[in-house]
């Protein structure tokens, strides 16, 4: 059996062929999955019980939510391989991630708070899981402060790599304290983010959501590392020779 | 598979929510388009200065 | 240079700079007195307000003081040399932390009684802030280290830094006014303390790791 060079891809000028065909079919993905997610959400799936039609928020705001999070883990660990490895492509990498992580994360307080009005009857709750994701907004906004404060690119990606790190070690001690202190002022009730029990109509609408908004960041991310690559390779050969071309949605 | 609204007056109502149901779908969706549209400006400057 | 050798220099410079030590602790006072005026001075109102106030003003004056651990001394080729050195470099952030905080946050948190009683803290309650500051105040100016050694040289660095720097340390805030709170209440603050000791072990064992990997990234 031939070796697996796990390292093949790691060159830039490779990445970026590579992402330029990844890049259409996962934004294919996404517009498929985001319609039959959004059919089931908004059209097929019925009512709620209890918060009656204003709980079809979850459908954005689940994901969302779950793409914050798992898109800072995502972004921590490019970082520690690029701080291990000194592999450029690794913070590249990072770097695409951190834009599109915040977004999700302002969505899913943006929906959050949609979400909460009508249920509780303000547009902020201070809300274990809200309250949680504003810190992680925090930590974003942190991390792309950082890089763009810094002008000189590889000392950028390993002090924001640390930051990464350091966040996401922090992060479950963030929830876990954001949660006692939830608990201690307002009571378990309050809690925007419990959905209702879930009928399987809802639930198949909530996984087919989240796999699109998975699809939709992949391609957001390999499009956006793509010009992250042709940016800081600019010296290089095969950058000039490439023609105005690239698969952007 | 059938929809679960009666007519499409209702389904934008969305049972007297509409304002947050929209609002929530509405802001998802402009917020993706301007990403979308961010990656696209900024292949263009790229370009541009190539 | 020895460790030792590193704290003792920085506790000579904060003496001799006293004026930029006792500004923090200025600061603090000045944040402090500034809440009643906005929000109301109803006794009963302020006693409710008093451990979270005190303890935001802290994180704030202590956020404020922490861009200097390093960089007078990135100026002057000091630290350069602390890099060179064969202590190791943890070692020699936890000396220069240590000189910090015996400058700013012992500093903040033998200055909060008078601050408590400006709230109308009674006596246990004042004694827990004291001690929750002592325990609180060196995570900050660990937790803060980390942040002063990515932004060393870097343009806007004390605000960048109170950016990176607060988001992290929210559980120290929760866990810190909520055991005054606890103990105003007249509740048991156990957990609260507990959970504040915990992290102030983890963050002395584990920032001057990423504080000196966040220096060595600064500096070459």
């Amino acid at each position: 059996m031939t070796r697996i060079n796990w390292f093949y891809y790691a060159a830039p000028a490779r990445f970026y062929g590579l992402a330029g065909k990844l890049v259409p079919w996962c934004a294919a993905a996404a517009v498929v999955l985001g319609l039959w997610g959004l059919w089931i959400g908004l059209v097929v799936a019925p009512t709620d019980f209890q918060q009656r039609d204003s709980y079809r928020i979850i459908f954005i705001h689940v994901p969302a939510s779950w793409m914050s999070m798992v898109l800072y883990v995502a972004m921590a660990f490019w970082s520690a391989i690029g701080l291990i490895f000194n592999a450029r492509l690794a913070a590249m990498l990072a770097q695409a991630i951190a834009p599109t992580g915040a977004l999700m994360t302002f969505l899913s307080l943006w929906t959050g708070a949609l979400w909460g009005k009508p249920t509780w009857g303000t547009w902020w709750v201070w809300d274990a899981r809200l309250t949680s994701e504003l810190l992680l907004l925090f930590l974003y906004i942190g991390y792309m402060s950082l890089r763009a404060a810094i002008d000189d690119e590889r000392r950028a990606d390993r002090a924001s790599a640390v930051l990464a790190i350091v966040g996401v070690v922090n992060v479950p001690i963030i929830y876990f304290s954001v949660q006692w202190w939830n608990t201690l002022h307002q009571g378990a009730s309050v809690s925007v983010s419990k959905a209702p029990t879930m009928a399987a109509i809802m639930l198949q609408g909530m996984l087919v959501m989240a796999l699109a908004m998975w699809a939709y960041a992949f391609a957001v991310v390999f499009a956006r590392v793509r010009l992250i690559i042709r940016e800081r390779e600019q010296g290089a050969a095969w950058v000039r020779e490439l023609r105005p071309a690239g698969a952007l949605p | 598979m059938t929809p679960y609204w009666a007519s499409v007056s209702d389904f934008l109502a969305m049972g007297g929510y509409g304002l947050y149901v929209w609002g929530s779908f509405g802001v998802t969706a402009l917020a993706l388009a301007m990403e979308l549209a961010a990656l696209r400006a900024r292949r263009r400057q790229l370009e541009d200065e190539a | 240079m020895t460790a030792w050798a590193v704290f003792l220099r920085d506790l000579r410079l904060a003496q001799r700079r006293r004026a930029d030590t006792l500004a923090a602790a200025i600061f603090f006072v000045i944040v402090a007195s500034l809440f009643p005026l906005a929000l109301g001075a109803d006794p009963a109102w302020l006693r409710r307000l008093g451990p979270g106030v005190v303890w935001v003003a802290a994180l704030l004056a202590s956020m404020l003081s922490m861009p200097r651990l390093f960089a007078d001394d990135a100026v002057d080729g000091t630290l350069e040399q602390m890099l060179l050195s064969p202590t190791p470099l943890p070692l020699i952030v936890l000396a220069k932390v240590g000189a910090h905080w015996l400058a700013s946050g012992l500093l903040l948190s033998l200055a909060a009684p008078v601050l408590a009683l400006q709230y109308g803290l009674d006596g246990p309650a004042i004694g827990m802030l004291v001690l929750t500051l002592l325990l609180g105040t060196p995570v900050l100016s660990l937790v803060g280290a980390i942040g002063a050694a990515l932004t060393v040289g870097v343009r806007g660095a004390a605000v960048l830094l109170s950016l990176l720097v607060l988001p992290l340390v929210t559980p120290v805030l929760i866990f810190g006014a909520g055991a005054v709170e606890a103990v105003a209440g007249g509740m048991d603050s156990g957990g609260h303390f507990s959970l504040l000791g915990a992290i102030l072990v983890a963050a002395a064992f584990l920032a001057p790791w990423a504080a000196a990997a966040a220096l060595r990234i600064s500096l070459d």
